[in-house]
């Protein structure tokens, strides 16, 4: 993904002014039309009334709400301002984290350092004992390791690429030069009640995407899980750190906010606007490789963002960028969504009605993004959205290395094995090797977090 | 603190500056590794080598045409006496008188003598002695220096050879066998004096045994240059050391250059010290910095893929006797990827040293086509060299190419050939084309 040239104010997305009288072209980026001066950032807001998502920036067009079962008696999506976010005690939040009863146990997710459990074809230990490190330069893969083979104790520092050549203390292989798969070449995590799994995918070569999944509590004890994914912008100096701090910075505010009794939405928002400032906290720092950051001519460290909370019966996600969180009930015959409007050069093409969609997903400006995190962000727009789903299903939360393989909602939750809500882990795993069969051309990270309104009849949260 | 245990032998330490990024299907790799030496001869402290002290040859040309004029032997005379002088106490020297043959002319007992007030005087006054007679068989004198420094355990073996004629009275290949067999066992710089040398004798003994060539053109001159010379060898703390270069399996070394302070093509002196690891040599080391330019052809990868292009390491013999170990590494990268941002740039270092290898190549083009008669080629190839010599800042080599072309447009590299060239100047042109400059910061 690239950021287009400039950071560009928000689009209205209006390709004519909607003036009945008037009806000039204008620019997407103007607040008024330049004829007859008629306000086009008015103009572009969505009729009220309608049952909506709640969108407090730049309202997009939304899919269509799941059709409701007449008998249900669940309430309708929320809005924002019915949930004021209150500390726990139902004051204002206060602008700073407050803690008032000692140390707070961490949360029991964290920010993914790497599971070092790659799917990689694993060395066959039996090469090991057999080949030598300087063996000659034609020595080939044995014939026998034709299936990976758990990595044994014989195997280990020999090169995943070659099989022949011990890997060296900087983690090259001495006999092809390969370098090795690095940590967060393939990350995967899985905690109760949700899964992430992060893969460098085939064409890059390192992985700067990042997540962090987090299991926590709201203030009367019902369990609340994050899920945030982040991928770096490759054309900004450091996009692998740049994710890594964001998802982290996000996940650790939603474990601590969520227990003081944050609204969810609010936390998201929180959240976002904190992982923003860790992002761009790194652009004051020299990176280690500012040598090769000269070749990027100069830019900071820039990634985008979506995350995910579920609690009993609320669904909130929040984004800058262009990742996405899709729902996928787990009665496949009930429509899936996409729960996000990307800030990128296609959507807001798509949106100003210059393009189909088809068109614009086609154009190479189409991943060109328009919000992200980091120092040179034009201004900071946290999407955040609150939704109260009907049914069972899960909320897959991915980068765009995913959703680039399946794009439509109705292609997402083709792709989502059927017990993706049983086994998260294994649903995520799957998505991420879909995008590999279909040619892994960007780092694929992807959260399943499986969802469960609440009972008929329950109280509201 | 105080440091008390300074080491006289240089730490070294090595950088590399590339683009490690390729594009689909891309298999050269460019990288210039900059090898900088500190703290050893001249910062460090004096006259305490660990390996043992330096020893000096000083081979004078004393065939009959050094009396034509005589101002040639009686500057050869005063800059020997001028090197002398700079001997620190304890150096092991001796002075070689050489025509058709090779005579030790001090010691004349075919060892070396150790500087001291006494051997110097003695040295001097063996000086008066030198007459110039016979004809010229550098070879010879470089098997002499060979066997005076050999006889002897020495950190630092270094020979001055000074002549002013062509190598008539031996065969070309007796020469080039002599530079073989001494390769590697002495460094030596080499001086022609006046006009009447082949530039080509002079630079292939300077790049064989990877010491400096230069021209002296008025015998005046020589003193100050011998005396700069020997405080330059006096400068050396550490000698044969060499840069080793590991490839991976497929990978090809298209070239090593040395590019900084002058270009001396490697590639053809690689030892192999393993199956895929080779030395390159690089002589002896005091305070110093160089750059050398490595091209490794690697195997296509697919996007994505990163693979370790080369390693290359430093190595400098063990000062206690033991083998030769590596002291500092740098590594040269291949990441492909399908961003052209990224596989369109060149790093600054590597374009420059591609275009100060491009000047020196072109004024070498530019005047071999002056001598056979190609006014045209001449003309192409050293405006061609006086643009880069612009372009990259190369103010001396750009001021010896204005003696031999009337510059009419530097940057466009349009020049005219001059009608009438010192002699001096075309030869001082051709011997100092590898000099080279270093990136602008």
């Amino acid at each position: 993904m690239r950021m287009s040239q400039k950071p560009q104010p928000p689009s209205h997305g209006l390709a004519v002014c909607p003036d009945p009288e008037c009806g000039e072209p204008v620019d997407p980026r103007d607040r008024f039309c330049g004829a007859c001066g008629h306000e086009l950032t008015a103009a572009a807001e969505l009729p009220a009334g309608q049952d909506r998502p709640t969108m407090p920036i730049a309202a997009p067009v939304w899919p269509e709400a799941p059709p409701r079962d007449p008998g249900s008696l669940s309430t309708l999506t929320q809005h924002p301002g019915e949930l004021p976010g209150t500390d726990s005690g139902g004051r204002d939040l206060p602008t700073v984290p407050v803690r008032t009863d000692g140390p707070v146990a961490p949360p029991r997710g964290e920010t993914v350092r790497g599971g070092g459990d790659f799917e990689l074809a694993a060395p066959d230990p039996r090469a090991a004992v057999r080949v030598e490190p300087e063996a000659p330069s034609g020595a080939a893969p044995r014939p026998s390791a034709t299936a990976p083979q758990p990595a044994g104790e014989a195997a280990e520092g020999l090169c995943v690429a070659c099989r022949a050549g011990r890997v060296d203390g900087d983690g090259y292989c001495e006999n092809c030069g390969h370098a090795q798969p690095r940590e967060r070449d393939h990350m995967e995590r899985e905690l109760g009640t949700v899964a992430a799994v992060s893969d460098r995918g085939l064409r890059h070569h390192r992985n700067e995407d990042s997540f962090a999944i987090t299991e926590t509590s709201l203030p009367d004890g019902r369990p609340a899980t994050v899920a945030i994914v982040c991928d770096g912008v490759s054309s900004a100096h450091r996009p692998d750190e740049a994710s890594a701090a964001a998802a982290r910075a996000a996940g650790a505010v939603l474990g601590e906010a969520l227990p003081r009794g944050t609204h969810p939405q609010q936390a998201m928002h929180e959240a976002i606007v904190t992982a923003a400032a860790a992002v761009t906290a790194l652009a004051r720092t020299e990176g280690p490789d500012a040598g090769a950051d000269s070749l990027h001519g100069g830019n900071s460290p820039a990634c985008t963002i979506v995350g995910s909370v579920v609690t009993d019966g609320l669904l909130v996600v929040g984004w800058v960028g262009d990742s996405r969180a899709y729902w996928v009930p787990d009665d496949r015959t009930a429509p899936a969504a996409r729960l996000t409007e990307d800030d990128s050069w296609a959507a807001q093409m798509v949106k100003a009605g210059l393009m189909n969609e088809a068109q614009a997903y086609a154009d190479e400006r189409a991943h060109a993004i328009t919000g992200w995190l980091g120092a040179d962000a034009y201004e900071l727009e946290p999407h955040t959205a609150a939704f109260k789903p009907d049914r069972a299903g899960v909320v897959v939360v991915c980068t765009d290395g995913l959703w680039n393989y399946a794009e439509a909602a109705e292609a997402m939750a083709g792709t989502v094995p059927a017990d993706a809500a049983l086994r998260p882990l294994h649903a995520a795993r799957v998505l991420v090797g879909h995008a590999l069969d279909g040619g892994g051309h960007d780092n694929i990270t992807v959260a399943v977090t499986p969802f469960t309104p609440t009972p008929p009849g329950a109280p509201s949260p | 603190m105080a440091n008390f245990a300074k080491p006289s032998v240089p730490q070294f330490s090595v950088d590399v500056y590339q683009n490690e990024y390729l594009p689909v299907g891309g298999r050269d790799v460019d990288a210039v590794v900059t090898v900088t030496a500190t703290g050893g001869g001249t910062s460090g402290a004096r006259g305490v080598t660990t390996g043992g002290p330096a020893g000096v040859v000083i081979v004078v040309d004393c065939s009959g045409s050094m009396d034509y004029p005589p101002t040639k032997m009686e500057g050869a005379r005063a800059a020997t006496a001028a090197a002398i002088d700079t001997l620190r106490d304890g150096t092991s020297f001796a002075v070689v008188a050489g025509n058709h043959a090779a005579v030790p002319l001090y010691p004349d007992h075919g060892r070396l003598a150790v500087a001291g007030a006494r051997t110097r005087a003695e040295a001097k006054e063996a000086l008066g002695r030198l007459t110039a007679d016979g004809g010229t068989a550098i070879g010879t004198w470089l098997r002499l220096a060979d066997a005076l420094l050999g006889g002897e355990d020495l950190a630092i073996r270094h020979a001055v050879l000074l002549t002013d004629g062509r190598n008539e009275h031996e065969t070309p290949e007796a020469l080039r066998a002599a530079l073989d067999a001494c390769a590697g066992r002495f460094t030596c710089d080499a001086r022609g004096v006046g006009t009447d040398w082949e530039v080509k004798e002079v630079t292939g003994i300077a790049s064989a045994l990877l010491g400096s060539a230069d021209i002296v053109a008025d015998p005046a001159a020589l003193a100050a240059d011998f005396t700069a010379m020997m405080e330059n060898v006096m400068g050396k703390g550490v000698a044969d050391v060499a840069l080793r270069l590991w490839t991976p399996v497929g990978a090809e070394l298209v070239f090593v250059k040395q590019v900084a302070p002058t270009v001396a093509d490697l590639t053809a002196r690689r030892t192999d010290t393993g199956p895929r690891s080779g030395d390159y040599p690089l002589g002896s080391w005091g305070d110093e910095s160089r750059d050398y330019h490595v091209r490794v052809r690697v195997p296509a990868n697919a996007v994505g893929q990163e693979m370790l292009a080369a390693r290359a390491s430093l190595v400098v013999p063990d000062p206690l006797g033991g083998d030769a170990r590596p002291v500092s590494q740098g590594l040269i990268r291949a990441v492909w990827t399908n961003d052209v941002a990224m596989t369109t740039a060149i790093d600054p270092q590597v374009a420059h040293y591609t275009g100060q290898a491009e000047l020196a190549d072109a004024i070498q083009a530019g005047l071999d086509a002056r001598k056979s008669g190609d006014q045209d080629g001449a003309t192409a190839k050293l405006g061609r060299a006086v643009q880069l010599a612009a372009a990259s800042g190369n103010a001396d080599t750009a001021k010896l190419l204005s003696k031999v072309v009337d510059v009419v447009d530097a940057a466009a590299g349009t020049v005219r050939l001059k009608a009438k060239v010192a002699e001096a100047d075309e030869m001082t042109l051709e011997t100092r084309s590898t000099k080279t400059v270093r990136v602008k910061r």
